[in-house]
Parts: C-alpha cells; structure tokens; sequence
C-alpha cells in the first residue's frame, strides 16, 4: 500500500541580512521525514516558531521566495515539483489555516469558500455545495453574509474547516486548528478531525499543544530544534517506558505538573555541530557532540539518537567534552561574529556525518 | 450596499469644520505676518521699474497700511475677512474672489484631468510591477518611478515643451495670454489645445508615487496569510491579484491619490509657469513677485481649503468603505 | 534570493550585498564630491565670448554655449556645486530642528499635542507656496531658500522621531533613571540621542534630494537665489526665453545634471537606510 504523504529529508533554511547588510543563513528544519497513509492522522508537535507552518507551506507550495528548500515531498508515490503541488493543492490536498487571518479580511466568507469560479453556472454549484458543507458543521446562512472580523473563534474554526473541506480533499492539513478556543470548541474540533479519519481521509495536524496531539492522533512526531527526533504511536506515549528518544521521555513524564505545554526556549537556536539535544541529554556520549544521529526506523518507530536502547544508568556523562561543547555554544555572541564559526561548523559537521 | 451612520458622519463632519476654521485663522495670521516682517518693500516690489513722486510714494504706504503697527494690521486682516471679503487685487484690480474663481476653475480642469490620468495609470503600473515583482517588467517601472521622483517638475515640462511644441510643433509655446489680463478671449479647442501637455507633464510626473506605494502595497499583500490561503485553496495567481489583491489595496491607493492634493497644487504651480497657462499658479507666482499681498494671502487660503478638503476626503473614505471600520458605526 | 536594488544589480554581481553597498555609497559619494569640489574651484565670472554665443553643443562645449558665449557645462557644474551647498545647509537645519521638536514632542502630552498640531499645519499649506512665503519673509536670496526649505522639510523626519522617542521612553532603563531621578535633559541626552543618531543621520540624507529639487523649483520661479547667482534654477529659467529659437541644451543638460545629482543622492540615502536597517532587503 503506498502512503499518501511522504515527505523526506526536508531542510529549509533562509537567508537573511542583519544590521550592516552581512548575511546570515538561518537553518529552520533540517533532514525532516514524515509520512502520513490513508485515514491516518499523524501529529506534528513542536513549540512555536519551530517551523511547523513551513512544513505545511513546503508541501502546498506556498514559502516565501527567500526560502531554500531541499529533499522531496511525495503525494501518492509521486514527487510534487512546484508545478503539480500548484495542481493539486486546494483539491486533493486542502490546508485548515492557523486563524481567521488567512481569511480576506474584506471579502464575505461564502465568497471566499466559493472561491474563483470559471462562470457562473460553477458559481452556483459551487455555492449549493457550500451551503450545504456550512450547514453540515452547524454554521447557518447568517453566516455566509459576514466578514472575517465578525466572526467568533469557534464560528471561524468551522469556517476555516469547512472551506477546506468544500473541494473533497484527500488529504488535510490543519495548522493549529485549537489554540485560543474554550474547551468545549477545541472538543469539537478534535471530534470534526478524527471523523474525516473515518471518511478515509489523511490528516496532518499540526500543534504546540500535547494533550490535543494525544487526544486526536494516531501517531506523533516530535520536532526539536528542528530535527524531527521520535515519530511514534500514540499508545506508546501512555507511558514514557515505551518511548525511545530521551528528551520524548521527559516531556511525557512531565505531563501532569506543565500543563501540557511545551517547553520554549530551550532548543538551540543556532546550529550545532552534533546532536542537539546534547546539552540536555541524560544519557550521551562522547559520540553525541560532534555527529548528528540519523532518523532510523527502530519497532515501527523513528527515532534520532544514538544511545536509544541504552538504559539510562549505564551512561556516564563525559565531563571534559561537555564543558567544551558548552564553551562553543555559549562563545557565540552577536550574529556577526558567528558568522565564521558557524560555517566553519557546518563543514565540521558534514563531516562527522560523512564518517558516521 | 455601504450604510453610513448620519449622526456619526455629521458628529465627524462638524469636529473636522472647526478644526479647518482654526487652521485657516492661524495660517491667516501667520502668512501675513510673514509677508509684513517680509524686507521686500511691498511698494517698490509693486511699482517695478517705474518711477513715480514722493507723494504717489506716500499714499500707496498708506494703502499697503506700512504706517500701522503688525498687531493692527493682522487684525484688520483678520476681520476683513471674517467680513467675507478677501480684499483687492492690485494687478488685477478686481476683487481677489473673482481672481481667485477665474483662475482656479480653468487651473482645476487641469488638476482634475492630469489627477484621474495619474490616479488610473499610476494604480495600474503599480498593480503589474507589485505582481511581477522582481522580473523586467517591474524594474523598468521602477526606475520610470526613480527617475520622475528625483526630476524637478518644471524640467520635465520644459523637455516636454521642447519636444511637442519646438521640435514637433505639435501644441503652442504658450505666453500667449500676458500675465495681468484676467479676461480670456481663447475658443474651447485653442485652449484644450494649450491644456494637454500641462496636464501630461503633470500626470505623468503624478504618477511615480502612487505607483510606487501602489507597488509596495501589493507587495506586502502578496506576503499576507490570506493571500497564501487564497493559494492553498488553488486559486490563480492573477485570479487572487484581482480578487484579493486589488481588493485590499484599492482603498488605501484612492485615499494616498486624495492626499496628494499638496505636490498636485505645488506641482500646478511650475507647470503652469512652464506653459504660460493662465491659471492659479501663474497668479500666485506673478501675485508673489509683484507684492500682491491680497491676492497672495487670497490664494494661502484656497490651496490651504484644497489640501484639507483632499484628505477629509480621504479620511472618509478610509473610514466609511472598510467594513472592519464601519462596524464601529453603532457606538 | 534576496532582491538587490536595481542600481545594485549586475555590474558587481561576485560581491556580496554588504561589499556592493557600501561601494555604491562611496562611489556615489565621491562623484558628489569631486563635482562639489570642482564647481567651489570655478570662478563665479565666467568668461564671456560673444563670438562663441548660443553654440550647440560640440566637443569643446560639451554642454553648449549661452547667448553671452559661457561655456554651459562650467555653469551647470557651478550651479550643482551650489545646490549641493543649499542642500546640505537645509537639510542639516531641518534634521535639527526636527530632532528639537521630537524631544519637545516627548515631554508631555500638551507638548506632545502641540507638536502634532504643527505637523498637522505644516502640511497643510502646499509644499511650493510655504518655501515661497517663507522666502519672501526672509527677503529671498540664499538665506531665504535655506530657511525656507528647512522649515517645510522637518515634518516626516519629527514623526519618524517621536514615533521612536515614545517608543525609548517607555523601556525599562529610561524608567530607571526616572527613578534615580534623573532629569529629562540627562535622559534625553545620554540614552534617547545616542539611540536616534543613525535615524537622524539617515534622514537628513534622505531630505537632501527634496531640498536640491525644491531650491530649484522656487529658484525657478523667482522666489529664490537672485537672477546673478549661477544657479541651476536661474539657468533653466533663463533658458525659457530662448527655447523657442531652438536653444534646446540651455535648458536639457543641466536640468539633467541636477536630476542625476538628485538621483545619487538618492541612491546614497537609499543604501545607507538598507545598511543600518536591512528589514527591506530581507523581501
Ligand atoms: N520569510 C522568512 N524569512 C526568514 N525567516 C522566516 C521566514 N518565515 C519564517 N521564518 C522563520 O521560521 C520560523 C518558523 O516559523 P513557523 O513555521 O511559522 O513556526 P511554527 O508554525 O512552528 O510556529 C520562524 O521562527 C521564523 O524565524
Ligand atoms: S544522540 Fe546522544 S545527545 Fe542526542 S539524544 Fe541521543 S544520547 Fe542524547
Ligand atoms: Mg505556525
């Protein structure tokens, strides 16, 4: 059976220029894959400004010129180039945006929904259409008249999903479809996403939020500083035991007491020249500071990390490597000063990978 | 389709007619002040070359009221025309009311013109180079843009000038009607005739901005999260530029177009001194030169009215057409 | 992918976007220069030769010859000279007196309303009419287009400043000092006026080109510079009277010159803006 979705070894990074016009690449995600089958949700969970929304972009097509974008993204077992995700994007895949600004603000909602239309016979039925897929999701015809601004956060997130669901996609990508809901919204929401898993449909849903992950996926991939680290089931979050990456492990045991959040701040922002869960990793080695662990399959499951079927007390953490690793890493001051090194760790870290 | 709340728009309407009242006071008062402490003697400015008595000397200061103190002159200023009367031309010798209607009526037909010329053209070019951002197209529209921004005016009419009118012979030289001749004696077709190339200098020296604000507009719309969801959703590239595109910067280019009436008056002025065409800019480069303080004072205060006119204009729009704005009509 | 200017692109394609601007902001800068250089070193009586009067132009007379036989490129080089000077003089004043009104603006809220007030005032009598009023005031002449292009050019810079004085005053060391009890004068001086300095820098560059073009204009119109001063707006309105005899370099070259002097000092104000504040040149 082939997957719907397949996305391989995805890196996006940007160019940019900061004060004085030096220029500075700015590495966003790197060697993501992913796939997602046939009525399959598969969570997407990271903090903001991961990334997540450029995952969604690169598959449909739409990132910003300044954008470098390497690997492949394949729909049905073939290769989307720009051209065919211009095709297919709208009906076979469809995006569930992030909030009501995706939304003309100076357009009516219907006439959004309804979108551009070749005459005027395809105006009506496409209209009839959208009546009926509004009504479906309890939205009445009071709606189709308003604005964007006029709408609730509810009445927008059905909007948002019933305007994506009008062409009868294939696959679906929602990009956080519950932040700044009540909870009785967000319930819906998650019951909305996990019928159209029912219809067949394949669904990526993207979020920062780990209780929604959990209640609507099947399975869940964690994104770290821009590495996609673990993708597993959902059932084997239930207890940390099961799972294989250690910065997972930590994030599930600390469930209860940090409100399902998502610790910010903490990845590295700059790039590092070996795993980048060093710094904080329980159970590395002298191996994890100067090479970059590959995503393997382990048990159905991906997994980055070298040291994975290791348990947690044999390790000894080396004390010497460690204090340089954090020298390097604290050493970089203003952008413009690291500009060089950084380069020159790059090239240290091809490589490592090379030897690996 | 738009429902504008009356007692909002009259509320809006009144603060802003009392805010232009105390405007026009204080620009009253101070451009006559100006003029006053001015070291050009008004009188002899006025006589020119000609030589006249001592006597006729005295009774034109009394006239221009140089044996008053400035605090009387600027109150007797101010209450003439609070009386509704703008005073006497002295080159035209009539009332600067009429001066001021003549000339301004054959200046706005110029204005209006070269405005709708340079509000369509300049729209447009702005809406292709902000579409096709970064190809040929657009850098050729933007160095048109770059060039006529860093152009005086009056030299773009003067090349203009040497090209359609010596070199071509295609309109007249102008300086047809002297400076100080009120009356026109000019058929319709002679004076379109003497009316396209002022306001094809002036419209296409107009349109650079526009295009240009036009251009960054559209540019920061194709950068919006409804334009990528337009997308998303498998819309065409210019099935959104018209949709969405054209849409949300419509607005905000009439409402630029309306504030311009302050380079639109300025420019006016040079290009009518370019082409010799009679209207509010000869008169008030002739009414300045020659210490026709009535006249100059006059025409303050007119362009003063045109320029706040053009951006009540547009701040009504800007409130009343965008639905996000409007909805705050029930308060 | 980033988009150069248009003036950046092509020539020194192998350089990198910092090295690119900056070599634009020196050559351009140097050309400016050696014009002004060369037109302060020029004598204001030009020589006269009526055998030589209204030649088109030639190779000894690249720009022409006016009807008293003076060599039209020397005058146009004077005139630029000359409005390089009147350019850097209202700009430098109108950044001044835009800096004041921006601090005068941040003491309070009347002070604040009062500069909104004038901002307001200022830009509601046309641009031309104020330089001309203005100038007439100051009885023309080279003081008279300074100050009165000064005075109607201080509007957008004040904003852009209060905008950002407001912004500084509300950050947590300036409350600090506050506390400390330290005066306005002190704060305003040691931690406001360091921080707005490239602003102000990048703004009086930026009036440069609308000083030159405005100074012309009313010098155009008579308004300005008098009639013996070898500028570019007395040069060009000389030229109207002999237009229609065909005498098209009188008036086609130097306006052309102004325009790319305009056109560099453009190019300058553009690239530095870009350098202290690259937010553009990331789209
Ligand atoms: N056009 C761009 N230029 C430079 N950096 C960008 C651009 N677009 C996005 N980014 C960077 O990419 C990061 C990820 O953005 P995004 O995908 O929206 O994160 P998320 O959806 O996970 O919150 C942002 O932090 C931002 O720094
Ligand atoms: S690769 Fe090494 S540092 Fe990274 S998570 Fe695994 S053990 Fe920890
Ligand atoms: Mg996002």
């Amino acid at each position: 059976m082939g997957k719907l979705l397949e996305v391989n070894n995805l890196s996006i990074s940007f160019t940019q220029y900061v004060q004085g016009l030096n220029r500075h690449d700015l590495k966003v995600i790197s060697d993501l894959s992913l796939d997602i089958g046939e009525s399959e949700i598969v969570a997407v969970l990271g903090s903001s400004g991961s990334g997540k929304s450029l995952l969604a972009h690169t598959i449909l097509g739409i990132l910003p010129y300044n954008a470098h974008v390497t690997g492949d993204v394949k729909f049905n077992g073939e290769i989307l180039d720009q051209e065919k995700k211009e095709k297919i994007r709208g009906k076979e895949i469809c995006l569930i945006p992030q909030s009501v600004n995706f939304l003309d603000p100076l357009m009516k909602v219907s006439q959004q929904a309804v979108g551009e239309c070749k005459d005027d016979n395809e105006r009506k039925e496409k209209k009839i259409r959208q009546r009926e897929v509004f009504a479906k999701y309890g939205l009445d015809e009071s709606v189709d008249d308003l604005y964007p601004f006029e709408l609730s956060g509810g009445m927008a997130r059905k909007v948002l999903l019933s305007t994506a669901l009008l062409n009868d996609p294939d696959l679906l990508i929602a990009d956080e479809p519950t932040p700044g809901l009540d909870s009785k919204s967000v319930e819906e929401t998650i019951q909305d996403i996990r019928k159209l898993k029912d219809q067949g449909k394949g669904v990526l849903l993207i979020t920062h939020e780990i209780d929604v992950a959990l209640k609507t996926a099947d399975r869940i991939a964690i994104f770290y500083s821009g590495y996609v680290i673990e993708i597993n089931k959902v059932e084997n979050f239930l207890n940390s035991d099961n799972l294989l990456h250690p910065y997972t492990k930590a994030l599930v045991d600390a469930l209860p007491h940090n409100g399902f959040k998502l610790t910010e701040g903490v990845q590295p922002l700059e790039e590092v020249s070996g795993c980048p869960y060093y710094e904080n990793c329980p159970i590395s080695s002298d191996k994890c500071a100067n090479n970059k662990p590959e995503l393997i399959e382990h048990d159905g499951a991906m997994i980055r990390c070298f040291n994975f079927n290791k348990a947690v007390s044999e390790e000894v953490v080396d004390e010497v490597v460690s204090e340089e690793v954090v020298d390097e890493v604290v050493s970089e001051g203003p952008v413009e000063e690291s500009v060089s090194e950084e380069i020159a760790e790059e090239v240290n870290g091809e490589e490592a990978n090379d030897g690996a | 389709m738009i429902k504008i709340n009356s007692k909002k728009l009259a509320k809006f309407l009144g603060l802003k007619a009392v805010r232009l009242l105390i405007l026009l006071i204080v620009i009253a008062a101070i451009s006559f002040i100006m003029i006053q402490l001015s070291p050009i003697d008004p009188v002899r400015a006025y006589l020119g070359q000609r030589i006249v008595s001592q006597e006729q000397l005295a009774i034109m200061g009394e006239y221009w009221g140089t044996n008053l103190s400035l605090g009387e002159r600027v109150m007797g200023w101010l209450s003439t025309l609070a009386s509704g009367s703008m005073g006497f031309s002295l080159i035209y010798r009539v009332p600067v009311t009429e001066v001021i209607v003549q000339k301004f009526t054959a200046s706005l037909t110029l204005m209006v013109s070269s405005w709708i010329i340079s509000g369509i053209f300049g729209f447009l070019l702005g809406v292709l180079a902000g579409a096709k951002e970064g190809t040929w197209i657009d850098k050729v529209i933007k160095t048109y843009c770059y060039i006529l921004q860093s152009s005086p005016t009056f030299w773009i009419g003067l090349v203009l000038l040497m090209v359609f009118s010596v070199y071509l012979g295609w309109f007249p030289i102008g300086l047809s009607v002297p400076i100080g001749q009120l009356s026109d004696t000019v058929t319709f077709w002679q004076w379109l005739h003497r009316l396209i190339l002022p306001a094809f200098t002036l419209s296409i020296v107009g349109i650079a901005s526009l295009t240009m604000y036009t251009r960054d507009k559209l540019i920061s719309v194709k950068k919006s999260d409804y334009f990528l969801f337009a997308q998303a959703r498998g819309e065409s590239f210019w099935g959104i530029i018209k949709n969405h595109g054209i849409r949300n910067i419509l607005i905000p280019a009439i409402t630029i177009q309306f504030m311009s009436f302050n380079e639109l008056f300025g420019g006016t002025i040079l290009v009518e001194q370019v082409f010799a065409y009679p209207g509010i800019g000869q008169a008030t480069v002739a009414a300045g030169l020659r210490s026709d303080v009535p006249l100059l004072l006059g025409i303050v205060i007119i362009s003063t009215i045109f320029v706040f006119a053009g951006n009540l204009i547009a701040d009504i729009i800007y409130q009343y057409v965008d639905p996000r704005l409007r909805g705050e009509d029930d308060d | 992918m980033t988009e150069a200017p248009w003036y950046n692109k092509g020539l020194f394609s192998s350089l990198n976007l910092r090295q690119k601007t900056l070599l634009t902001i020196g050559l351009t800068g140097l050309v400016l220069f050696v014009i002004f250089i060369c037109g302060w070193l020029i004598d204001a009586n030009l020589p006269t030769d009526f055998a030589m009067k209204m030649q088109a132009p030639s190779f000894s007379h690249p720009f022409g010859t006016d009807w008293m036989g003076r060599d039209m490129f020397i005058r146009t080089i004077k005139g630029l000279s000359l409005s390089i000077v009147i350019g850097i003089g209202a700009s430098i004043i109108s950044s001044f007196i835009a800096t004041i009104l921006a601090f005068v603006a941040s003491v309070n809220k009347w002070f604040d309303e009062f500069v909104s007030w004038l901002i307001d005032l200022f830009a509601s009598i046309p641009h031309i009419l104020l330089i001309m009023m203005i100038s007439i005031a100051l009885g023309k002449g080279a003081f008279g287009v300074i100050m009165a292009v000064a005075f109607s050019h201080w509007v957008n810079l004040t904003r852009v400043l209060r905008a950002e004085v407001l912004q500084i005053n509300t950050s947590e060391y300036v409350a600090l000092s506050n506390r400390l009890g330290r005066s306005k004068l002190w704060i305003a001086k040691e931690h406001i006026l360091p921080l707005v300095l490239s602003q102000i820098f990048v703004g009086t560059l930026l009036v440069f080109p609308h000083a030159i073009m405005h100074e012309a204009s009313v010098t155009f119109l008579g308004f300005g510079l008098s009639p013996h001063e070898p500028a570019i707006g007395i040069i060009l309105s000389e030229s109207m009277s002999y237009l229609a005899m065909g005498a098209w370099w009188l008036a086609f070259f130097p306006g052309l010159a102004l325009l790319i002097v305009v056109l560099l000092f453009d190019i300058i104000g553009d690239n530095l803006k870009r350098l202290l504040d690259p937010g553009e040149a990331n789209n």
